[in-house]
């Protein structure tokens, strides 16, 4: 046999993976091979694999179970790790850490994207000395993930476990697609919860793409297949640039979707009353622009990357439609991670402000739901990127505060012109000031007074004596939303600004 | 299915009477909390099958509402 025989012969075995039984069995689960995974996710077949022969002489580890890529995505340069789930469940030996190690840092050297195409089992216990402890062992994977958060962007999409301290290497990306009923993570599988702890639990409920999605909030996005998880990635990239140096693409600008109802006729004018702030969002921003993270983890707050005018724009929205669009200790988490996300990268912010407050009572006070809005506050706080504050209708209490209130420098706040800046509404705040007085009134009196001291109290917080203040910086029509952030994030684009000089603030986390 | 409150709050308006049809997404009932509506709405559809709170209770988080089949 030539030496180019069996060049190609060898390179041919290795592209095939595992043994075939375990690709049948991936195929009834609706798994992809980890290579058409890749052939998906780039643009061409056409990437440059380093490694491929790592493991060679041990004749059944093609690869070592990691498949490790550097090409193009939307024609941008991507580098790319995927385990390989028909090789020993995906597991990582020395060469298959040694792999992830070198793609990540070539990312870092290119300054280009990272993503993970995750499926493993995790660490090949009869190799642990070699790829577990040391200085290029498994710990340096998660120690390379923090080095290149806020570098590049990094993304993880979970097609199958993420064992132990695999777990880990979702919890460094920004942001991570969980494909439903295949995906999971859990820091010790149910049968060792129930060995250890005399838990008996399902994989599903203790780990399972749902349950992360929904109450942990480890994931962000749940897809039914991994091919929409493939052109979730594909989407999600065209929003950042390469890396923080660079500024995002701003692409040609496509009008909202059109709707019967303007946004004037959409908020109703009762403040305590729901709507759905979806509503005001897709009549705002470019149509089909809408890539929405943490859907459904604490929905009572919208984040979600979309287009302003072609340009790249990061939505904080409270949603009244879900317990009142009250903030929560989840709320915080999820708004303080995406507005860290946003800076990032260059990308602005709009807060579209609804909110009565934060959550009172004993079970939020002993989640730390202080520390939990502060955390959101400091975020918040701390960005450089541009800044729109708009108040859409009540901005109550520290709720002002971490929508990017006034105090907070944005580059403007806004309000429409129905909108009440308050400590607290006037329902609640006739109630603190005014309890004492109305219980001692005879009852047929109560209403009437309660009634006065509200108007008197609206009145005290009416929009146009706070604009008269110059609390806040304009009032507008809401139907004329779009084309004000229009012209104010293009100007707005030009910001130069350092927050202020230190090593680091201490995060109250 | 059970339909759990959101959040603490007080029923304020029951909007679906016991027997009733209801819609995949239907409001059945608003919570007042924090001085807020917050509308609940049936998951999936069926027919509201009991109710176990009364306009003015109070409800904690997680407690169930009403029972839809």
């Amino acid at each position: 046999m030539s030496k180019e025989k069996e060049l190609r012969d060898r390179i041919e075995k290795i592209k095939k993976g595992g043994k075939q039984k375990y690709h049948d069995s991936n195929t009834e689960k609706g798994k992809l091979f980890a290579r058409e995974r890749i052939n998906l996710l780039f643009d061409s077949h056409d990437v440059i694999e380093d490694g491929i022969f790592a493991n060679v002489m041990a004749e059944d580890l093609p690869a070592d179970g990691v498949i490790t890529v550097t090409g193009k995505i939307n024609g941008q340069t991507v580098c790319a790790m995927a385990n390989d789930s028909t090789v020993k469940a995906g597991s990582w030996g020395q060469r298959t850490v040694e792999k992830i190690l070198r793609i990540q840092e070539t990312a870092e050297r290119l300054e280009v994207p990272m993503v993970y195409l995750v499926d493993s089992a995790g660490a090949r216990i009869t190799d642990q000395i070699d790829m577990f402890p040391g200085r290029r062992g498994a710990g340096r994977i998660f120690y390379n993930q923090i080095k290149l958060s806020g570098r590049v962007p990094q993304i993880c999409l979970l097609f199958g476990p993420s064992a132990a301290g695999g777990a880990y290497i979702p919890a460094f990306c920004d942001t991570v697609v969980m494909v439903d009923g295949n995906a999971s993570m859990y820091l010790g599988s149910p049968r060792m919860a129930e060995k250890v702890i005399g838990e008996k639990v399902s994989l599903e409920e203790m780990g399972g793409a749902k349950m992360h999605c929904t109450t942990s909030g480890v994931g962000d996005v749940l897809v039914d297949t991994e091919e929409e998880a493939i052109q979730f990635a594909q989407k999600y990239l065209t929003y950042f640039p390469a890396n923080f140096r660079e500024k995002p693409e701003k692409i040609a600008s496509v009008e909202p979707q059109a709707f019967d109802k303007s946004i004037s006729e959409i908020i109703p004018e009762n403040q305590n009353a729901a709507f759905d702030m979806y509503e005001l969002i897709y009549r705002t921003i470019d149509k089909d622009s809408f890539c929405e993270v943490k859907k459904r983890f604490a929905p009572e707050l919208i984040t979600g990357l979309a287009r302003i005018d072609g340009q790249s724009v990061g939505i904080i929205a409270n949603q009244p439609r879900v317990k009142g669009g009250v903030l929560f200790t989840d709320s915080a988490d999820k708004a303080t991670k995406f507005i860290q996300l946003c800076d990032a990268f260059g990308i602005s912010l709009l807060f579209l402000t609804d909110v009565p407050g934060f959550m009172i009572g004993t079970r939020v006070e002993k989640q730390g739901i202080i520390r939990h809005g502060a955390k959101m506050l400091f975020a918040m706080a701390e960005v450089t990127v541009p800044k729109i504050s708009v108040i859409v209708r009540k901005a109550y209490g520290a709720g002002l505060y971490a929508m990017s209130g006034p105090a907070f420098d944005p580059d403007c706040c806004l309000a429409f012109p129905n909108a009440q800046i308050a400590v607290m509404g006037p329902e609640a705040a006739v109630n603190a000031v005014e309890a004492n007085k109305i219980a001692k009134l005879p009852e047929e009196e109560r209403e009437a007074y309660i009634q006065e001291k509200q108007a008197a109290y609206k009145e005290d917080i009416d929009i146009y004596r706070l604009a008269s203040e110059m609390i806040i910086d304009d009032i507008i029509d809401p139907d004329q939303l779009r084309n004000e952030l229009i012209r104010r994030f293009s100007i707005y684009q030009n910001k130069k600004k350092q927050f202020t000089e230190r090593k680091h603030g201490v995060y109250p986390v | 299915m059970e339909i759990k409150a959101s959040m603490a709050g007080n029923v304020w308006k029951i909007t679906v009477q016991q027997g009733e049809a209801v819609e995949a997404g239907q409001d059945i009932v608003i919570l007042e909390s924090m001085k807020m509506e917050i509308p609940i709405a049936s998951e999936e559809k069926g027919i509201l099958k009991e109710w176990k709170v009364q306009e003015g209770d109070f409800v904690d988080e997680g407690d169930t509402i009403a029972i839809v089949e």
